[in-house]
Formats: structure tokens, C-alpha cells, sequence
């Protein structure tokens, strides 16, 4: 691990201009960054600690009926919140699906949206990997790859983005705000804000040097059912094989209005409206409800290890979806 | 003075058959945090002036080859850094080995005395400064040019050699009748192959050591199951007198076997602390664990089975294939289970091993039985359905009180209890395989049993003029509950109430003991200690003036004789009594055969939609001998069991192409955890044990593991009809065979 240098930021004009230089890192709960910076994955060399900035823990109601989610909100308590419960009771359980108590409680809503795709390649400094060491090769295609991407992958890269939280936020329609180093505000779509790896996996999303995420604002939630599952190897504290969220209006035995994204198959939050669009007016079984699955699994392709993520992924959306 | 004839002065009585439950005498400290692991002491706890130095590992990044050269410079150059050790500068050390060394665990180990590469993940190179942080990153710096050859890291079923001429010639293979006449007469025949996979350690404390010279001496404080042969190898690996090495491993976080051996970071510890003349200290991370420390090998088996027609076994065998390291030999008894579960006309089994340019694969819990009984108790299953005969009444139908490889009688055997009271505790006769919503109910059941072996062990016992009982043995107390339970053995043996009594363990400097592993610690050192402490009684016997004829016995921290009473303490002069005790294998362990017996029973849940795995409920019923302490014998059976779990379910690496192990921390390299267990229970029946130690137990650290992952795939399969003979069952595996979803 590398020495750095540590600096506790008094506001978000001082963190964003310290974060704009070279080597620097935003840090807030730690619980991906000091993994990495400890098997020498990250390498910062100025950690720009941003919990002490004010203001960025609260959790209010909008006036259109949403909620804005400050960025150092953590994980337990915004699962835990009342209008989350309420409102939003898919975002809590992919929360409550994710990682563990303790990380939960460190982990921030800013960092958990940021938090790096993951892979073992990525982790193991003596393989290949085009985004810990761009133009280095990809260990994952034509080696081990269980838990890899299925679609939204490139040539050079089949991380997965490992969040829970970030799936509901996606179905949710949520809107990342940030904050750039010349005070410049941004609000960026949650699907915008993921870039996929294409030929510079280095690049994960499209924040700028110094931008910060300041918070997370979601709409009112749409109605119909909402519900996550996510399916792993052990029955808590594991990353998704599959993990389908979903909110879905039925009447009659048809849907009337659907919305499902997955989890741990892509880059990024993996959410295809056109799919979303097939189930409209459809009767709610088996059958329509996979050709959706097709839709949004266009494309998608296994590496050998990870082939039955593409079945996984049908019967998990049958099982969230179906009757 | 008159002595008592022995005859009035019987053997002291322990609690029978089932001991209390008296709680971890060292848990309180362990669960505030108080509790002291090796690389925690400092200087001040280890006689030391001078500042203790840290080491950082630097790791190999090919499975095969030659280092070309190593450049130190950068490292060298970094704040605080005070040697870097490599093949270039380490110091003589004696050579590897022997293979054939009696006790492997005591074989010499020098680091980096050549320039081969053996295996990914292999130490090249140490770095120590006066900084953990500052060794970290300098270790970081040292640059390796590797000259790679081909690696071979598959293991095949046509890989393996045969270790016998390796084991001094005894064959590692068994044959009893004629399996292939018997099986092909059978009119029920099962012929299948189960695969097991490498699995990890993964203890809570990492592997590391603080090494100490000093006045010509080398004193190592580390996490060592058998300390005595830690010491042996050290003074091997340096060429010392054994007296001249210490090894001190008082408390131990974990062992599961992971610490039957000792690794490179004592070696290298003691080579930079003999140079540096200052202690150093140093621990692999976690990930380092997976490759430079061992594994649980991968194995092959085939499994057959003839059944005839009346549900008797005519013929079984059991062949297998498992992983050592390319200049290792360790052998996985994989094939015990075969030898010793059921009574068949004949029984053939061999053990093969691949050698592979992999880490090295050693002990973990329960070594080859765990994996073993995993495809044995499997493939009975498939016999039992195959002939269509309830899985408990096959089992009992072909239970056996003589090992039927061997010809010798159980000293005690009581498996068909086991599966008696446990089918009966459990609802096994109830039971009703069923679909709740998308969850398929089944229901499995398996048989256990783990070899029990009495260790060479020696005790040394004080009885101080205040009535103060110490013990002092060098045996290890890995979380098992060792401590407690030999405090125990003396204050019943002695009649000195607990909270007198006082066990030392954990250094080469008391009686060499068998240490912890095998299941045979609590019995080794236990039966020392036991005899230590009838020695003491003698002794204090002949101390009391006590009228021909009398009664004795020891009660209250007292000798008692008809109506006088006489305080241990005033037995004994200023100096207090010490005398000593010693224990090994004799005669009976030729004529009886001896094991732990037990059986599982568990109702596991399938989703029929996404293949996840639950297991519901799991109960064990084990026969063990005398129970020395209910609870904490408890925790073991439990334990096992729950490895069983996660070897069914959830446990096992894999090798990428470039020979590295995949997992390599607790995020990706998954065990269970609270949520995957369920509701479980154990029941001990009590038992006599007549022959295998004077204390009457026998082991239960590892007969907890046997056979419980294989009642789970057997549940799994009786709830969906999907039968997954490569371990762990993940979904993936399960999926394709699961219906499709209309």
C-alpha cells in the first residue's frame, strides 16, 4: 500500500477542487476504496475525506411526491428510512440484499453508486486487466468467469457492477446529482450516469476530475408491485449470480404497467424499457414474461464459467414476475 | 510408615457419560478482545529490548519455472526497510524434506533455497522494516523476472501415481475378497464418479509468526498445532540441537489442520531476526493464505457398489485421485470410510496421487474422510434407491461390529443407535417430501465415522503447598476447548475444585505432547494429564500417614481417609510436588478396531425456479466415548457439520490457467454464514469406550464433517431428482436438470 496523503474537506467546494488533482480520491465510507488501496489496486495519492461536509445526510420529501437522498446517507439508514419503507420498499430490500450489516452501516449512497465493476482479475494484481492496467489484457474472458457479465460487456472487459442499491435506483428512475470543481451542477439520469467499458474500461461512469455526487434524487414511485430477489451462492453477504428488481401493475391476470432491471449480469444496472414496453397488455405467464427476458437479454453471451447466468436470469424474472 | 495397599485407592472417576458443560475458561478474554494470538505480543511480553521489525511477502506470479533474477534496488531504497531476503542472499538452510520423514510436520523447510518456482503464489522474497506499512510497500517494489516453464495443473483420474513406495512401502490401498467377481454377480450395481474440490483455509487468524534470537536461541511465537514438531522442524531447518529452539503457541484462532504445518513466514522471520538481531514479526494476508499456506486437495473418486438382492453389500469400491504439490507426497485418506462404514463381501480401494504444479495440499478438518464420505455416502444413497430400500434401514441392514478390511472388533460401535435415535429424534419415519409454493422439500440421511487415534503425549502436574494444582503440557488449544476440558481432567482426577486448577499449554518448553489434530488431542494429551495426575495421587498417598486398610479417595481438594481429611496443599513441602505423566499406544489399538460414529439427518428446500438450496434442518447423533464437556464437545459436532454444509453446498476453489487459485478472500471465497445454516442440533449418546484410553473418550473434532455434505446432496436430490456428483451443488449445476418453467 502505498503512503498518501489525508485531507478532511470543510465543504464541497473545498472537496471537489482537492479531488481535481491527479492521484486524488473522494473517500467516504471506505468500503470499496480501502479494499483496493490495500491490495495496491487503487493507488491514491491524497485521500480527500468528505464526511464532515454538512448537509449531505438527510433524506427529505420532494414537493412532486420523490425523496432527494443526501450522498453521505448510508446504506442501513436509508434502508431503514420510513419513506424509503414506505415509498420505496424495493430500494430498501436491494439494499438489505447487499453486503453485510457492518458495511452497510459504512457504506454511503455517493459511494455505493460508485463503487468499482468488479471481477477477480480486476483484484489480482498479477493478472491481466484492461481496467486496472489499461492495454494489459482481460484474464476474465478466457479465464475464470463465473461471476462475470453477460451483457454490456466489451472485448476488453466483462466486469460486473456489484450493486443492489443501484438496480432499485435504476428501476426508480433516479437522478444522480453532482457538484464539479468550478461549482457546476449536474443532474445526471442513473442510466446516463454508467458508461459500459467499451475499449476504456478504466472509465465507469461520467463524472469529470473533482465532480462529487452530492445526492440522489428519485421521483414519486410509480404504483404496482415492488419487489427484489437476488440469487447468490450462500443465503446472505454474497454478489448476485442474478438479482431481478421489478415494479409491476397487474389487472385482469395482464400487465398493465412493468418495470424490471438485473443485477449482477452487467456493467451497469441492466434495464431495457423496450422489454419493459412487450410486457405491456401481456398476460402474466411464463411465456411472455421470457420474451421480454429476450429482449433485454439481447446479445447477451456467456464466457464459459458464466453461461448459466443466461438462464438464471429468464427464471428469476419468471419467478418475480410470474404468478 | 504404613503404606495403603492400591486396591483401596481406585482409579479416579471421571464424570460419565456425558461431562458438564463448564464454559471456554479462556473465552472471556477471547470474546472482549483480550485474548493474546502470536503476532500480537510486544517486546515488553516476549523479553525483548529492542523494537519488533515487520516482514511483507512477495509472492510468485508463475506456477512453474525459474526466478531469472530479482531486483531489490527500489525496495531497498524505501523508508524504514531494514533487509530484503532472496535467493540471492538467504542464508544456509538445510534441504527440503524428507519426503518419507516420519512426521511431516517436523520435516525441514528452508525458504528461498533456490531459484524453482513451484507453484503460483509461492514466497520469493521477504521484506522487513520498522513498519508494517513501510514493509508493505516496499514489497510492492521488489521486481521479479520469471524464465516460465509449462505447468501442469489439471487433475486427471490418469494423473495419479501410486504413493506407496513413498510411505516406506506400505501400500495406502486395501483389498478384502474379490471386488470384481462380487460386483459382477451383483444384481444391483452402482458405478459412478463424484468429484471434490480444493478447498482453503480460512481461519479466522491469519498464518504468521514473531520470531526471537536471543543469547543464541531461537525462540518462535506462532499459531502451531503440534508445537513439539514445529520445533523439531525449525532446529531441522537450521541445523540446530532441539534445545536451542522454542516454540510458543498459547492461543491459536483456528487450526482445522491449517497449522498442522509450519510455513515460511516462522523460517523467514527467524532468518531476519537472527541477522537484524532485533525480533520480526509477520503475518500472510489473507490472500496470500490461499497459496502459501495448504488445502484441502481436489479428488476424484469412483465409486461402485453391489448390492444383491436382499440388500446386503457384496461388493464395494472406493478409487481416487487427489492433488499434491509437485515435491510434496501428502496422500488425503479419502478411502477410510470404504474400509471401515460397512460390512461387503469384498472391498477394494485405492488411493492415487497427481502430483501438480499447485500449492501444497495438506490436512483440513477431517482430511480425506471429509471428502471421502462426501461421493461414499452419496453413491450408498444411490444403492439404497437403486435396491429400494429406505437409506437408514440400507445402512443398518449392512452395519457391521467388525471392520470388515481389517477382521478387528470395534472396541466400541454404535452407529446403528446413531441412526435409530436420530431418525427417530428427527421424524425420519414422518418425514413427507413435498412443494411448498417453489421450494421442493426432501429429506437425506448419512452415515459418519472418523478413525480414533491415541498419540505418544506426556503432562507435567504442580501441587503448590496452597492447594494449587498447575499443569504444564505442549499441547494447543486451537478453539477447541482443550484448555477447559483438561483443566477438567485434573480437577475431577484430583478432586481440586476448577477454579484451582490451572493448565498451561502452548510451549516446547512443557512435556511434548501430540498437539491438536486427527481428532486425537483431547485424548492424547488428556489421557497424559490423567496419568500425571494418578501418579500425583500416588504420591500424595504415600505422603498422608494413612492406617493400613483405609479408604481413600480425593475430594474437595483433599485426601480423604475413613474420617481424616488431609488438605492437599500441607501434602506437599515448600516447594509444592510435581511429577509427571505419560501416555502412548499400546497393545489394544493392534486388537480393536476404534472410531466415532454418527449420523445426519436434514430436510433441505429446492427452488424448483431458481435452484437455490436451503438447508432447513440438520441434526447429528454421534457416539464418541465418554463426553468430557457437553458443550464444548457440542461446538465441534456442530462446526463439522456445518463444514459438511458448506462443502455440499457452498465451499470450493478453482484453479485459473495460470495455476492460481480464483478465491482468495472471504468475499469470493465463500463458507457459510448465519443464514445458510438453519435450525441445527446435536445429540451425543452416551457411550462406554473400554479400550482406547484410560480416560475413556474418543475423538469428535472431525466426525462432525463426515457424511453431513453428503445427507445434504442426498435431501437435494430427494427433493428434485437431480443427482450433482461435482461438489459443491451450486445452482449452476443443479439448473439444467431442473424442469423447465411453462
Amino acid at each position: 500500500m502505498k503512503s498518501f496523503s489525508y485531507m478532511r474537506a470543510r465543504d464541497v467546494t473545498e472537496a471537489t477542487r482537492a479531488a481535481q488533482r491527479p492521484g486524488s480520491k473522494v473517500i467516504a465510507g471506505g468500503t470499496n476504496l480501502l479494499d483496493l488501496a490495500k491490495l495496491s489496486i487503487e493507488r491514491p495519492s491524497a485521500l480527500i475525506d468528505v464526511n464532515r461536509i454538512p448537509g449531505l445526510k438527510e433524506i427529505r420529501r420532494l414537493p412532486d411526491g420523490g425523496v432527494r437522498i443526501g450522498a453521505l446517507v448510508t446504506n442501513a439508514d436509508l434502508a431503514a428510512h420510513p419513506l424509503i419503507r414506505e415509498h420505496y420498499p424495493l430500494l430498501s430490500r436491494a439494499i438489505l440484499a447487499g453486503a453485510s450489516g457492518q458495511i452497510r452501516n459504512m457504506a454511503t449512497t455517493g459511494g455505493n453508486l460508485l463503487q468499482r465493476t468488479r471481477c477477480v482479475q480486476f483484484y489480482d494484481t498479477s493478472d491481466r486487466c484492461n481496467k486496472r492496467a489499461p492495454g494489459s489484457g482481460c484474464g476474465a474472458l478466457d479465464g475464470a468467469n463465473r461471476m462475470n457479465a453477460i451483457v454490456g460487456g466489451s472485448a476488453s472487459c466483462i466486469a460486473v457492477h456489484p450493486s443492489d442499491m443501484a438496480v432499485a435506483m435504476r428501476i426508480l428512475d433516479a437522478v444522480v446529482e453532482t457538484t464539479d470543481a468550478h461549482g457546476a451542477h449536474r443532474r445526471i439520469p442513473i442510466d446516463d450516469f454508467y458508461v459500459l467499458p467499451d475499449a476504456a474500461p478504466q472509465h465507469e461512469t461520467v463524472l469529470t476530475p473533482g465532480e462529487m455526487i452530492t445526492g440522489v434524487s428519485l421521483p414519486a414511485p410509480p404504483q404496482g408491485m415492488q419487489s427484489y430477489r437476488k440469487v447468490r451462492d450462500r443465503a446472505s453477504y454474497a454478489f448476485a449470480l442474478v438479482s431481478v428488481g421489478a415494479i409491476a401493475a397487474v389487472e385482469e391476470g395482464h400487465f398493465t404497467r412493468v418495470r424490471f432491471a438485473f443485477g449482477g449480469i452487467a456493467p451497469k444496472p441492466w434495464r431495457i424499457e423496450a422489454a419493459e414496453a412487450a410486457l405491456r397488455g401481456k398476460p402474466r405467464n411464463a411465456q411472455a414474461i421470457s420474451t421480454a427476458c429476450d429482449i433485454a437479454l439481447a446479445g447477451a453471451a456467456g464466457h464459459g464459467d458464466n453461461d448459466f447466468k443466461i438462464a438464471l436470469a429468464h427464471r428469476t424474472l419468471i419467478a418475480v414476475l410470474g404468478a | 510408615m504404613p503404606q495403603a495397599p492400591d486396591a483401596l485407592l481406585p482409579a479416579p472417576e471421571l464424570s460419565a457419560p456425558i461431562g458438564p458443560g463448564n464454559v471456554r475458561r479462556e473465552g472471556h478474554s477471547k470474546v472482549t478482545g483480550n485474548a493474546l494470538y502470536s503476532v500480537e505480543y510486544q517486546p515488553d511480553q516476549i523479553g525483548a529490548t529492542e523494537p519488533i521489525l515487520y516482514g511483507a511477502a512477495v509472492l510468485s506470479t508463475i506456477a512453474r519455472g525459474r526466478i531469472a533474477a530479482i531486483d531489490t534496488k527500489n525496495a531497498q531504497a524505501m523508508p524504514g526497510v531494514r533487509l530484503v531476503l532472496t535467493a540471492d542472499n538467504v542464508p544456509r538452510q538445510s534441504p527440503w524434506g524428507p519426503l518419507n520423514a516420519p512426521v511431516r510436520f517436523a520435516r525441514s523447510q528452508p525458504v528461498f533455497f533456490d531459484r524453482t518456482v513451484r507453484y503460483f503464489g509461492e514466497p520469493v522474497a521477504f521484506v522487513v522494516a520498522d513498519t508494517f506499512e513501510n514493509a508493505t510497500a516496499a514489497a510492492d517494489l521488489v521486481s521479479v523476472r520469471y524464465e516460465p516453464l509449462d505447468a501442469s495443473i489439471v487433475l486427471k483420474e490418469s494423473g495419479g501415481i501410486n504413493p506407496a513406495p513413498l510411505h516406506g512401502g506400505k501400500s495406502a490401498d486395501s483389498r478384502t475378497g474379490n471386488f470384481d467377481e462380487a460386483f459382477a454377480q451383483s444384481p444391483h450395481q452402482i458405478d459412478v464418479r463424484y468429484d471434490t474440490p480444493y478447498q482453503n483455509h480460512a481461519a479466522m487468524e491469519l498464518q504468521g509468526s514473531l520470531a526471537h534470537w536471543k543469547d543464541g536461541k531461537l525462540t518462535v511465537y506462532a499459531p502451531a498445532q503440534i508445537p513439539d514438531a514445529m520445533q523439531e522442524g525449525l532446529a531441522a531447518t537450521f541445523g540446530l540441537p532441539k534445545d536451542r529452539v522454542r516454540v510458543v503457541a498459547r492461543l491459536i484462532g483456528g487450526g482445522f489442520g491449517g497449522k498442522l504445518p509450519y510455513f515460511s513466514d516462522s523460517v523467514a522471520c527467524a532468518i531476519a531476526s537472527r541477522i537484524l538481531k532485533q525480533p520480526v514479526k509477520f503475518s500472510f494476508t489473507r490472500q496470500q493464505m490461499f497459496t502459501a499456506t495448504t488445502h484441502r486437495p481436489a479428488v476424484l473418486h469412483h465409486v461402485r457398489i453391489g448390492v444383491g438382492a436382499d440388500g446386503h453389500i457384496h461388493a464395494l469400491a472406493h478409487d481416487v485421485v487427489s492433488q499434491t504439490a509437485s515435491f510434496d507426497n501428502y496422500l488425503d485418506g479419502d478411502t477410510m470410510g470404504a474400509k471401515g462404514l460397512y460390512r461387503a463381501d469384498a472391498i477394494q480401494t485405492t488411493q492415487r496421487i497427481a502430483r501438480l504444479d499447485l500449492p501444497r495440499s495438506d490436512s483440513m478438518r477431517s482430511p480425506g474422510d471429509a471428502s471421502g464420505t462426501l461421493a461414499l455416502e452419496s453413491g450408498i444413497d444411490e444403492a439404497a434407491r437403486l435396491c429400494g430400500l429406505d437409506p437408514v434401514e440400507f445402512r443398518l441392514r449392512n452395519d457391521t461390529q467388525i471392520n470388515p478390511s481389517t477382521g478387528q472388533p470395534f472396541s466400541s460401535r454404535h452407529l446403528a443407535e446413531c441412526l435409530r435415535q436420530g431418525a427417530e429424534k428427527f421424524g425420519w419415519s414422518t418425514r413427507r417430501k413435498r412443494r411448498e409454493g417453489e421450494w421442493l422439500i426432501g429429506y437425506g440421511v448419512a452415515a459418519a465415522m472418523r478413525d480414533n487415534m491415541l498419540r505418544p503425549s506426556s503432562a507435567e502436574v504442580t501441587l503448590a503447598p496452597d492447594g494449587v494444582l498447575v499443569a504444564r503440557l505442549a499441547m494447543t488449544d486451537p478453539g477447541t476447548g482443550s484448555i477447559t476440558v483438561l483443566s477438567q481432567i485434573a480437577s475431577e482426577a484430583m478432586g481440586i475444585p476448577l477454579d484451582r486448577v490451572t493448565v498451561l499449554i502452548g510451549d516446547t518448553d512443557f512435556p511434548p505432547t501430540a498437539g491438536s489434530g486427527g481428532s486425537f488431542g483431547a485424548e492424547s494429551a488428556g489421557s497424559a494429564l490423567y496419568e500425571a495426575c494418578v501418579a500425583l495421587r500416588g504420591a500424595l498417598q504415600s505422603k498422608a500417614e494413612v492406617a493400613a486398610g483405609t479408604h481413600l479417595h480425593f475430594a474437595d481438594g483433599a485426601l480423604i481417609a475413613g474420617d481424616r481429611r488431609y488438605p492437599l496443599g500441607r501434602l506437599v513441602g515448600a516447594a509444592g510436588l510435581t511429577v509427571q505423566g505419560h501416555t502412548a499406544p499400546g497393545m489394544e489399538a493392534k486388537r480393536y478396531a476404534e472410531a466415532t460414529f454418527g449420523a445426519h439427518f436434514v430436510e433441505v428446500a429446492v427452488n424448483a425456479v431458481t435452484g437455490e438450496m436451503r438447508c432447513r434442518r440438520m441434526l447429528g447423533a454421534f457416539a464418541a466415548g465418554r463426553i468430557l464437556n457437553a458443550r464444548t464437545a457440542r461446538s465441534q459436532a456442530l462446526g463439522g457439520m456445518i463444514w459438511g454444509l458448506s462443502s455440499a453446498l457452498i465451499e470450493g476453489n478453482v484453479v485459473d490457467p495460470r495455476g492460481q487459485f480464483v478465491m482468495r478472500d472471504l468475499a469470493n471465497y465463500h463458507v457459510p454464514i448465519m443464514a445458510d445454516v438453519g435450525a441445527i442440533d446435536v445429540m451425543l449418546l452416551p457411550e462406554i469406550e473400554p479400550v482406547a484410553n484410560p480416560i475413556g473418550i474418543k475423538g469428535i473434532g472431525e466426525v462432525g464433517i463426515n457424511g453431513a455434505g453428503a445427507a445434504i446432496a442426498n435431501a437435494i436430490f430427494d427433493a428434485c431428482g437431480v443427482r450433482v456428483r461435482s461438489f459443491p451443488i451450486t445452482l449452476d449445476k443443479l439448473l439444467p436438470g431442473l424442469p423447465t418453467l411453462t
